[in-house]
């Protein structure tokens, strides 16, 4: 029953996502989708090593530019084709986050974020410095988009998008796998101490590791099809605002929960755009919304669902059935 | 089972831990006892591997794990339980103790992408160790309650059962009946006991006397670091120096 549930509720989810653009018929909302399913799957690698590890990773937004930039530069300088391009970019951040993950995951705490903010910082300022790389201040113009793959192709608006929601399924279904795994058991102890979690024999640094590429993976990836759908990039990818935007689609959407960081940017992106007409204004309808979704719901959207859900069943269980049968959100 | 020689440990100038030199017999229950900041914990977090000894040697069935990492301490079986219990709050105490025997698995990321054989075993094993060690600890009732609402003494014994979870065969035990009531510390002595009886041995550390002098086979008493006295609960009773540094005279057999 549960399952079917649970079952139900992600088919549902898909025959939206499906739908979404043939209702519209509108390029420009199709587009927006899209970027806003990119940024998801760059949340959902935040949400892993944040929200199920604990580790407040300041570096996150750097690493989906470094997977962005890995596409642009590979296809546009050195002519390599889109899709070799977007492995190497996930392989690139996967290593580039595996030395700076052993070096900053020494530390603990607001020790770690401050770390990551300042790997931040420099991976910016080499993006932005070297201009022989990175083509500087100036940016990396006409990246290609995703060759096509068979009878597919992917040159119209339309057909990104939904090779983009192919993309977040895949992504989504394999967090779904982690995190309900031992895998992920191993990485929601580290968050609730990491003292505990040394104490059961997990091993942290290796742990954490782990959830830290991976992490970055989900980043890099993400950079990688920002890359082909946008086709332009530019330095300011790399800036810390990117980080800020995507843990704010973590903590609106729930943070250590898997649709979490879905529902969170899909929100925030909405909102967004629907506060367009009032330019820069919008922050101040913006700011307090976001305070207010902070204090009164602050395990996020699906965070204080679960919990209720989770309240509800203890409640019927102690009722009826004491032994009870065994059930995991 | 567990050899302690001449253990110091120091933290800049202080002498945390002194020269500490014990035995804790297999089977039996040993206990830390001292008055605060005489370096029980500190003492515990050597065993364990949480801090590394300055100097010293702890020998774990003939074996020197000095020095070794929490976790390996852990996988060779001294499991600990802290002052206060961590649980994740948010899930059901069942989902809070799967995790304890992890250690004992080796399921990795293909494991979980591909979802192989040995990962639903070792899921399902995980499962009915959580499920074992909650009924031995007497908690099989609250499995699916919410680990937020139960009871201050339901947590001390839900953090025994993850000790217990690790298939550990040495336990330490950081003040295991602290904030509970004197019923519920009789109860938790009675816990104890039992996991003697079922062939663990256990070290602890505790204040509350009345439970210690019935429970234990041995006391080590601790004070400002070093190990003043050493023996059965009786002869501790009749110790003057350890009467002096923290019985007072209540406990002390006149």
């Amino acid at each position: 029953m549960k399952l079917l549930q649970g079952k139900l509720g992600w088919s549902l989810l898909a025959l939206l996502a499906l739908a979404f653009p043939l209702v519209t018929q509108n390029n420009y909302l199709i587009s927006v989708a899209t970027q806003a399913f990119i940024m998801t799957i760059a949340a959902l690698g935040l949400n892993l090593i944040t929200g199920y590890t604990g580790q407040f990773n300041l570096a996150h937004g750097a690493f989906m530019a470094v997977g962005a930039y890995t596409v642009g530069i590979l296809t546009v300088d050195h002519q390599v084709p889109f899709w070799i391009a977007f492995l190497l970019a996930g392989a690139m951040t996967a290593s580039l986050g595996f030395f700076v993950g052993i070096l900053s995951l020494r530390l603990k705490g607001h020790y770690f974020a401050i770390f990551t903010l300042c790997v931040s910082y420099i991976m910016y300022l080499l993006i932005e410095k070297w201009e022989s790389l990175t083509h500087g201040t100036v940016g990396i113009m006409g990246i290609p988009a995703p060759s096509g793959i068979g009878p597919l192709q992917f040159g119209t608006p339309l057909s990104q998008y939904y090779l983009v929601l192919a993309f977040l399924a895949l992504g989504l279904w394999i967090m779904a796998r982690i995190v309900g795994s031992l895998l992920g058991r191993s990485f929601m102890a580290v968050r609730n101490s990491d003292e505990l979690a040394e104490a059961l024999g997990i091993d942290l640094m290796r742990t954490k590791t782990l959830s830290f590429v991976l992490s970055v993976t989900y980043a890099g990836f993400a950079g990688a099809l920002y890359a082909g759908q946008v086709r332009f990039l530019g330095p300011d990818l790399a800036s810390e605002v990117v980080t800020f935007d995507l843990i704010m689609f973590a903590l609106v959407g729930g943070i250590g929960t898997l649709l979490g960081p879905l529902l969170g940017t899909i929100l925030v992106t909405w909102l967004t755009q629907g506060l367009q007409f009032l330019q820069d204004y919008r922050m101040v309808v913006f700011g307090p919304v976001l305070i207010a979704l902070l204090i009164f719901l602050p395990d996020g959207i699906v965070g204080t669902w679960l919990r209720r859900r989770a309240r509800r069943a203890d409640a019927s269980n102690a009722k009826q059935d004491p032994t009870g049968a065994q059930h995991h959100a | 089972m567990l050899e302690i020689v001449a253990l110091t440990k120091k933290f800049f100038g202080l002498t945390a831990v002194d020269q500490v030199s014990t035995r804790f017999e297999r089977g039996q229950v040993s206990a830390i006892i001292g008055p605060n900041g005489a370096g029980k914990t500190t003492f515990f977090n050597l065993v364990a591997g949480t801090h590394k000894p300055t100097s010293g040697s702890i020998l774990f069935n003939g074996r020197d794990v000095t020095g070794l990492r929490p976790d390996h301490v852990a996988r060779l079986g001294i499991a600990r339980t802290f002052q206060t219990t961590h649980l994740f709050d948010n899930a059901t105490v069942l989902d809070n103790l799967i995790v304890g025997h992890r250690l004992r698995t080796h399921s990795g990321l293909w494991d979980v992408l591909a979802n192989t054989q040995r990962l639903q075993q070792e899921e399902k094993l995980c499962h009915d160790k959580a499920r074992e060690a909650l009924e031995f600890v007497g908690l099989s009732h609250v499995a699916n309650r919410i680990a937020a609402d139960i009871t201050q003494e339901e947590r001390k014994r839900v953090a025994f059962a993850l000790a217990l979870a690790t298939d550990p065969e040495l336990l330490l035990l950081d003040e295991p009946a602290s904030g509970v009531n004197p019923e519920e510390t009789v109860g938790l002595a009675a816990l104890i006991r039992k996991l003697v009886d079922h062939g663990l041995t256990v070290c602890l550390i505790e204040h509350k006397m009345d439970m210690i002098m019935r429970l234990a086979d041995k006391i080590v008493v601790l004070n400002n670091g070093g190990k003043i006295a050493e023996g059965t609960p009786a002869e501790i009773r009749r110790d003057p120096q350890v009467i002096d540094a923290y019985l007072g005279v209540d406990h002390a057999a006149l």
